[in-house]
């Protein structure tokens, strides 16, 4: 009853929303060039869809995306992993983490440029940079904080070393706080798209871009749903495979 | 130390000692310690925390160095895990089903898959939980997971079962049950038991022999045989007279040290 009422409440949220954006530019309290209503917006979408644009867009987008993801999140794991275990490679790399970790993934740009060129490549850089600190100090975290005790237990069974600590013990047990970070960075990924594209990698940023410099601002709408929509739903799978991973937990 | 039939002592340990540096000051665990445990023995050590038990059986396990002193094992040869430790909490990976925390030991054995989980489920069938093979260990009792933990400690076929205080973090009722199953295990697989307790009920009630550790650091202030038939009466005289003599024994070295 309570879900319902609540659900009620969002889809009228929802409606309310909607109908204020559309009355906006039809009463001509605001140029709809400046703001389309939301009604104009399938013929747009359908229009981008049946030229071919759409899909095009989002496949080069969706396929920066994953590969920026599994680069920066594969590094990040990885060196996490080593800092947390081992104390002195944490202490070699304290200042090094440092430097480079304040430097926001945008600034790269020009290099991303110099060394890839305007290429996908250049775009898998960005992201692959703002993915890979937020695993990165997500797993060093996580490994740090494993239960000395369950350690102890793969010490007592005669699993006593690196190797068979990590597989054993940490890195099952650092899962959960592992997996947090990812989500985060499926989100902070999304982001790093549209700024890695708007400097002319092929995508849903290019695109957004080439449609505004066109005042075509209902295309550029269409894009931002679809983005909103591709976080939403991989978010939602990502969800529902860290409930199976964890399914171990209370 | 030990004068049973049954040849030499399976663990032999002479003028054990251990100490450590904390803040400048010298903290004595053990000191010179002489302690024989014989084959197919089940020897209780009991004395208040503090005393060195738990460290004792930390070292036998390799969790702990001595600072000196030697340990011989009479155990097989080329056993890989010639002892197995059971922890006072269960200490059980909680992302493992209760099956693949019992076979946990075998993963260095160079058993398939198959065999690991086969041996696990005989396991289980000993310690009685043959049903729950497939649950979560947060879906477990207190008194389920210590024996899931046994199941896993008896897996890896040790020569030597240590126990440290075991059931002590659970209810009355559920200890008693667990010491009268842990008696029928004992007796159904013939291994040696050290278990380590500061419940002198408890160990009147499993040991064979009872040794008093007392003082800081830990020395051996008593020892008691109890040759009485298995499975015990407890509360029977013998055994009461047992406890008493034992309180004793600790309160008059208490006063002493």
């Amino acid at each position: 009853m309570k879900y319902l009422r609540s659900t009620l409440l969002a889809a009228t949220g929802l409606i309310a929303f909607l109908a204020f954006w559309e009355a906006m530019p039809r009463l001509g309290l605001i140029n709809p060039a400046f703001l389309p209503p939301p009604s104009t917006l399938p013929t747009a979408f359908l229009r981008e869809v049946s030229l071919g644009i759409w899909p095009e867009a989002v496949m080069s987008s969706l396929s920066h995306y994953v590969a920026g993801l599994v680069v920066g999140a594969g590094a990040g794991i990885g060196l996490g992993l080593l800092s947390g275990m081992f104390q002195p490679f944490e202490a070699f790399t304290a200042w090094i983490v440092r430097l480079l970790r304040p430097i926001p993934g945008l600034a790269w740009v020009p290099f991303a440029i110099i060394w890839f060129g305007v290429q996908p490549s250049a775009a898998v850089f960005i992201i692959a940079i703002g993915v890979f600190w937020i695993v990165f100090f997500a797993t060093q975290g996580a490994v740090r904080q494993v239960d000395r005790d369950l350690i102890e237990v793969a010490q007592a069974f005669g699993f006593r070393s690196p190797v068979s600590r990590l597989v054993k013990i940490l890195l099952p047990a650092a899962t959960p706080g592992i997996l947090v970070g990812l989500r985060t960075a499926l989100g902070q990924a999304w982001m790093a798209v549209v700024a890695a594209e708007i400097f002319g990698v092929a995508g849903v940023g290019q695109r957004m871009m080439q449609a505004s410099s066109l005042l075509s601002t209902d295309i550029v709408v269409v894009y931002m749903l679809t983005m909103a929509a591709l976080y939403g739903l991989f978010d939602t799978a990502f969800v529902a495979l860290q409930g199976w991973l964890l399914r171990w937990r209370a | 130390m030990t004068d049973r039939p049954g040849g030499s002592p399976i663990i032999d340990i002479r003028g054990l000692s251990l100490a450590y540096e904390r803040g400048g000051t010298r903290n004595i665990i053990l000191a010179n310690l002489d302690l024989s445990i014989a084959r197919g023995e089940f020897l209780v050590i009991v004395g208040e925390s503090g005393v060195g038990k738990s460290t004792l059986l930390r070292v036998l396990i390799g969790l702990a160095k001595p600072s000196s002193g030697k340990v011989r094992l009479d155990t097989r040869p080329g056993c890989r895990t010639p002892m197995a430790l059971v922890f006072q909490d269960a200490r059980l990976l909680p992302w493992r089903r209760v099956v693949d925390n019992v076979a946990f030991g075998l993963e260095g054995s160079g058993l398939s898959r198959a065999a690991r989980r086969a041996k696990a489920a005989e396991m289980l069938v000993l310690v009685g939980l043959a049903d729950l093979a497939g649950r979560w260990p947060h879906q477990l009792s207190g008194g389920q997971r210590q024996r899931v933990a046994i199941a896993r400690a008896l897996a890896v076929e040790p020569d030597v079962l240590l126990m440290d205080e075991p059931f002590s973090a659970l209810d009355s009722f559920t200890r008693e049950g667990l010491q009268d199953e842990l008696q029928r295990i004992q007796a159904q697989t013939g291994k040696t038991v050290l278990f380590v307790t500061h419940d002198i009920d408890e160990a009147v009630t499993l040991a064979d022999r009872v040794v008093v550790l007392a003082g800081s650091p830990g020395r051996i202030a008593a020892e008691v045989r109890l040759d009485l038939p298995r499975p015990r009466q407890r509360r029977a005289a013998a055994l009461t007279e047992a406890a008493r003599h034992l309180r004793a024994e600790l309160s008059r070295r208490s006063a002493e040290l």
